[in-house]
């Protein structure tokens, strides 16, 4: 039972993105809409994603130089360890777990309260592919910032660690400074957008979806919004796990 | 003019729609009246192509909607305005940029000529100095005439209302019945309205189709409904104390008032 309604969702959201990417009725319309979109769902994500990225590049080295002061294990491994946390898997995964959050609801309730004020109804008579039309403006601004935002998230989680290493005493900066370039290995930057694009795409996509064909009334939309979230998260997990599997081995 | 032709709509195996055939005329305001839950909105829904029939045929001009192709469909679309019972603005737009939504869309217009056109249509639903502001800032009949701008921006044949009076006062809905009433004799629409308004019923009904329980049961215009012995029409239009004092007071007229044949 579960397994056949999977495979109609699954099927419905094929179809939906089927008639997502197709050519836009007005290619103006088109690039003014995504423009907008870009700031909304990207530019306005920018303090969240500054505040998250400080605080937990800061814990990630607090916690590092507790759990590994050992004789045995040099100093700049605190510098290291954060680095590589920060560019393997808080920088994409974990932010886009937030970011599913953020976005993944603002996009669920945005598109399904169009659908239960007739605004969608609306376009359709009008002749206009509302899917293509509210849909494709999102995915295309999201998935075009949201390398934006993973480096932005990269370089203030970094400077996170940084403000630790500068008020407290608990590691020198020089040593952390050593650490962050201690080892690098340039592949783990792209091997973290490149998930951040899959991501994205799911972030986006999905939360569409279940806006678009939300029934009833504000209820409804709310829990759209909610299923939204939680859908984009288990696909952002199950991506992972088949993204580093294939990217990391 | 529009056609309906022996429609069938279902939905989970229960017919909403038995066999429907009507007729909307083009110049006239046309109105589907019936009980909530009669099956009007689905009627409405499937003219507009929102819902799709099991059975039957369409003919907007003598064109089959149900034989049409992508293209035609959208062609089709392009000549039909709507109004929506919550009027369907876009939240996002103000009233200027709402009326200029279609014109951007399906128009090849300069800017300065949307704008004329915008302004236009503003100014024939009486609606003047609200261009920059949002829906949730003007009340509902401000939003129902800018609705009904929006839908006439691009000059349509086939001009749709669903519940166009709902959520307003009397006062209100009056004007709103005689704005579109105008609208579509000045541009020759065919305009279906689908209400439970008596009083759009008994002022603006040039051809009324009464949907019962799925069925056609009745049309006509609104002199004819003072004096049908449809019994479920009547408990349905005159099911107030003052609809019946208003029919006595008509055909009691009506009685008095000699033919004008017969007076010369």
């Amino acid at each position: 039972m579960i397994l056949t309604s999977s495979l109609t969702t699954f099927g419905r959201y094929c179809l939906f993105i089927s008639r997502v990417f197709s050519i836009p009725d007005k290619w103006k319309v088109f690039f003014k809409r995504t423009i907008a979109e870009i700031s909304k769902l990207g530019v306005d994500s920018i303090p969240l994603v500054i505040i998250i990225s400080l605080f937990i590049g800061a814990v990630i080295a607090i916690q590092m130089q507790l759990n590994i002061s050992s004789p045995l294990i040099p100093a700049y491994s605190v510098g290291l360890a954060t680095r590589d946390i920060v560019l393997l898997e808080f920088s994409s995964s974990i932010l886009c777990l937030i970011l599913a959050g953020k976005v993944g609801s603002n996009i669920a309730s945005e598109i399904g309260t169009m659908r239960v004020t007739e605004q969608i109804d609306a376009l359709e008579i009008m002749g206009v592919n509302s899917s293509c039309f509210l849909v494709l403006p999102k995915v295309v601004a999201f998935l075009f910032f949201m390398p934006i935002l993973v480096i932005l998230c990269m370089g203030t989680s970094l400077i996170g660690g940084l403000i630790v290493a500068i008020v407290t005493d608990i590691i020198s900066v020089s040593r952390y400074t050593y650490g962050l370039q201690a080892m690098f290995n340039e592949w783990y930057v792209w091997y973290a957008l490149i998930k951040c694009l899959f991501f994205s795409f799911i972030i986006s996509s999905v939360a569409s979806f279940f806006g678009y064909y939300v029934k009833g009334g504000a209820l409804e939309v709310g829990k759209a919004s909610t299923n939204a979230v939680v859908a984009s998260s288990i696909l952002i997990l199950l991506f992972d796990v088949i993204l580093t599997k294939i990217l990391l081995q | 003019m529009i056609e309906v032709k022996g429609v069938t709509k279902s939905f989970d195996g229960k017919t909403i729609l038995h066999d429907v055939d009507a007729t909307f005329q083009t110049g006239k305001t046309n109105l589907i009246i019936g009980q909530s839950g009669s099956g009007k909105t689905v009627l409405m829904k499937s003219l507009v192509g929102l819902l799709k029939p099991e059975k039957g045929q369409i003919l907007f001009d003598g064109r089959d909607v149900m034989a049409m192709n992508g293209d035609q469909v959208k062609q089709l679309r392009e000549e039909i305005g709507m109004l929506f019972q919550g009027s369907a603005l876009f939240d996002s737009e103000t009233v200027l940029g709402n009326v200029m939504f279609p014109l951007i869309m399906f128009s090849r217009m300069t800017y300065s000529e949307m704008l004329d056109r915008a302004h236009f249509c503003l100014e024939r639903v009486n609606l003047k100095g609200a261009d920059n502001k949002y829906p949730s800032e003007i009340s509902g009949g401000m939003q129902k005439r800018v609705a009904i701008a929006r839908a006439i921006a691009l000059n349509p044949k086939y001009l749709f209302c669903d519940e166009p009076n709902s959520g307003l006062d009397p006062k209100t809905s009056i004007l709103i019945d005689e704005l579109l009433s105008d609208i579509t004799h000045e541009y020759n629409i065919t305009t279906v309205i689908n209400t439970h308004d008596m009083n759009s019923v008994l002022g603006i009904g040039e051809n009324i189709v009464f949907i019962n329980k799925g069925y056609r049961e009745w049309v006509g215009d609104m002199s004819q409904i003072y004096n049908t012995d449809n019994e479920a029409l009547n408990h349905f239009v005159f099911a107030t104390d003052l609809f019946q004092k208003v029919r006595e007071y008509v055909v009691d007229n009506e009685r008095r008032t000699p033919p004008s044949g017969q007076s010369r």
